[in-house]
């Protein structure tokens, strides 16, 4: 428990001591939210997961995908 | 296949997956390389105990910081990017990536960011041997991540240690150990790290010389060139050794993008090298049209058969041979390959349309996929099937998308070159210099240091471009063109996301060079 504590000093005293490092953690976390909460979920769904739900299903349309030359 | 495209798709795809891995590799070389430099600065400060060089490395480890917080995570975006865009790639080579971009994430996850925090937070708390070894290992975990990425891309450029699954149509691993270590990912590795190391100390070495430009932090600045001036020494003549492995390496493997990045049409014995050139009738590359304006060859003949097979003699495939093929030389001409690869894709295609799967017919048509000769002679050929066309005119004419962007190739090739010599005059002169106590005096030098260091960033993104437009058309090697891996969805909103990245990433560069800049100008100083 000792050891756990004086893990989270270690960092607490380190976040609280930060000058630059506050704007950069904004910065990071910032970008963490439009990364995953935005681009992720609105811009960049999987496109297979979405589209087949069995991974036989996937296969099949990558393998025609693959294949496509013997539609002509 | 190609009549069945939208290139418009493939080429904003391309496009937006560029931007993206260009904007992310502003950041990376940066990180790779400035951190040995610190660990480095401080081994010093732990044996001598001078409290200059303690401030020194914090000084650093401030820039290091920036950089490192403005661009972590910057590729995780081309991880969204191969699920939404080039989800056929992604199913391809799901099995081979999984490995090393899970032990990417976990060591950069764990190494970097536990070490990190001591790096920043354990001055003072924790006794000075460990920061130090924290440095060190925030130092090897951060090139340890890069590792597993050039691994990726390694099996991208040379396919190994895999087999591929008729049934799931994807790659499967079967030797990790080969796709670890093919000489293509350690070339990668090699080449990739090192040439960060140049990027960090022209770094390093420029703002120490604004430093003394200003007249200010004197005695930190000579430190810090003094450690670059080494580092970047003995990194700029690694680069150009283990580059000269890379050229071997793709020669054999890749031997088009050797070819498109010497401008090299006709093959050759005793192929020279091309020192510089400006190209022209790049548009019609199998014609016997001049495709040089200028040309200037090395003085030494047969240099590029030596940088390619280790022998000044040996014969070096131009574009033409690789396309139209050169039966002296064993070399099969482009149109083959896909009549190969196109049997292939009929294999594949018949082997799915049977839904039986104990049956004779569909047991004989998956041993193909286990007949290790089947797979050498058409198999490997699997991805120039999308080419294919059964009129031989179209074919020929369809042959021609296999030769890369000649120009992209060319230029960005004698880019990294020409500058990589640069980068050992430089370091060189610098270590003259300062050998001779005169280097605060030489402004002109300390000016050159300064406006040296995008000069490390344009090489680096040059020699992506090469690693990358050089091998076009293929995602991976001979298996998987673009034409084929990219997703098909409306381009108009991949070119929406095109502008979005765009419009993020310009925030964050601007972002890195107002906060990086402002840490400069504020010098060393006691918090971060």
């Amino acid at each position: 428990m000792a050891i756990l504590q004086r893990i989270f000093q270690f960092y607490y005293q380190g976040f609280k001591n930060m000058t630059t490092g506050k704007t950069l953690w904004v910065i990071i976390l910032l970008k963490l939210f439009v990364m995953f909460a935005i681009l992720k979920v609105f811009f960049f769904p999987k496109y297979l997961d979405t589209h087949f739900s069995t991974n036989e299903e996937k296969a099949n349309h990558v393998v025609n995908e693959l294949i496509q030359n013997n539609k002509q | 296949m190609i009549d069945n495209v939208d290139l418009t798709l493939v080429d904003w795809s391309r496009a937006q997956f560029a931007l993206t891995a260009i904007y992310h590799w502003l950041f990376v070389p940066l990180t790779l390389g400035i951190a040995f430099i610190i660990a480095v600065m401080e081994t010093i400060y732990y044996r001598t105990g001078n409290p200059e060089w303690k401030r020194t490395v914090k000084f650093w480890m401030k820039v290091f910081g920036i950089n490192f917080a403005i661009g972590v995570a910057t590729g995780i975006i081309l991880e969204f990017e191969f699920g939404t865009n080039w989800s056929n790639y992604s199913w391809f080579v799901g099995d081979i990536f999984g490995a090393p971009l899970a032990i990417e994430g976990i060591l950069a996850f764990f190494m970097e960011s536990t070490f990190i925090a001591v790096m920043f937070f354990g001055w003072d708390k924790v006794s000075k041997r460990f920061h130090l070894i924290s440095t060190w290992l925030t130092a090897i975990g951060a090139n340890l991540s890069a590792l597993w990425i050039l691994v990726a891309n390694g099996w991208m450029q040379h396919p190994t240690g895999m087999w591929f699954n008729p049934e799931t149509a994807r790659y499967e691993m079967n030797n990790f150990w080969d796709v670890l270590l093919s000489p293509m990912a350690a070339g990668k590795f090699v080449h990739t790290t090192s040439s960060s190391f140049i990027v960090a100390s022209l770094f390093v070495a420029g703002i120490s010389a604004w430093f003394l430009l200003k007249g200010r932090e004197v005695p930190m600045a000579k430190r810090s060139i003094l450690i670059a001036m080494v580092f970047g020494l003995l990194s700029s003549v690694y680069v150009a050794l283990n580059g000269d492995f890379s050229a071997k390496v793709t020669s054999e493997y890749q031997p088009m993008k050797l070819a498109a990045a010497e401008g090299l049409y006709e093959g050759t014995e005793k192929a020279p090298i091309m020192a510089f050139g400006v190209l022209t009738n790049t548009d019609k590359p199998l014609d016997n049209s001049n495709k040089f304006l200028i040309k200037i060859e090395a003085p030494i003949p047969g240099l590029l058969s030596y940088l390619a097979f280790g022998n000044f003699d040996d014969f070096v495939p131009g574009i033409k041979d690789l396309i139209l093929g050169n039966e002296a030389r064993g070399i099969l001409p482009a149109t083959e390959k896909m009549r190969r690869g196109y049997e292939s894709q009929q294999m594949l295609k018949k082997l799915h349309e049977i839904k039986d799967k104990k049956s004779e017919e569909y047991k004989a048509i998956y041993a193909h996929f286990l007949d290790k000769e089947w797979l050498e002679t058409n198999f490997k050929y699997f991805g120039y099937g999308a080419y294919y066309h059964p009129d031989e005119t179209i074919a020929k004419k369809n042959a021609e998308q296999l030769i890369p962007s000649v120009p992209l190739s060319f230029y960005s090739f004698h880019i990294m070159v020409i500058l990589g010599m640069y980068f050992i005059v430089l370091f060189a002169l610098i270590g003259f210099v300062m050998h001779k106590n005169v280097l605060t005096k030489q402004r002109w030098l300390l000016w050159i240091m300064v406006w040296s260091m995008p000069l490390g960033y344009i090489a680096s993104e040059s020699g992506w471009i090469l690693a990358e437009v050089g091998r076009q058309p293929w995602v991976i090697q001979d298996l998987m063109p673009t034409i084929t891996a990219v997703t098909k969805i409306d381009a108009t909103s991949v070119q929406t996301t095109f502008w979005l990245f765009a419009a993020i990433f310009t925030a964050l560069l601007i972002a890195e060079i107002r906060i990086m800049v402002t840490a400069i100008k504020d010098g060393p100083s006691n918090k971060h």
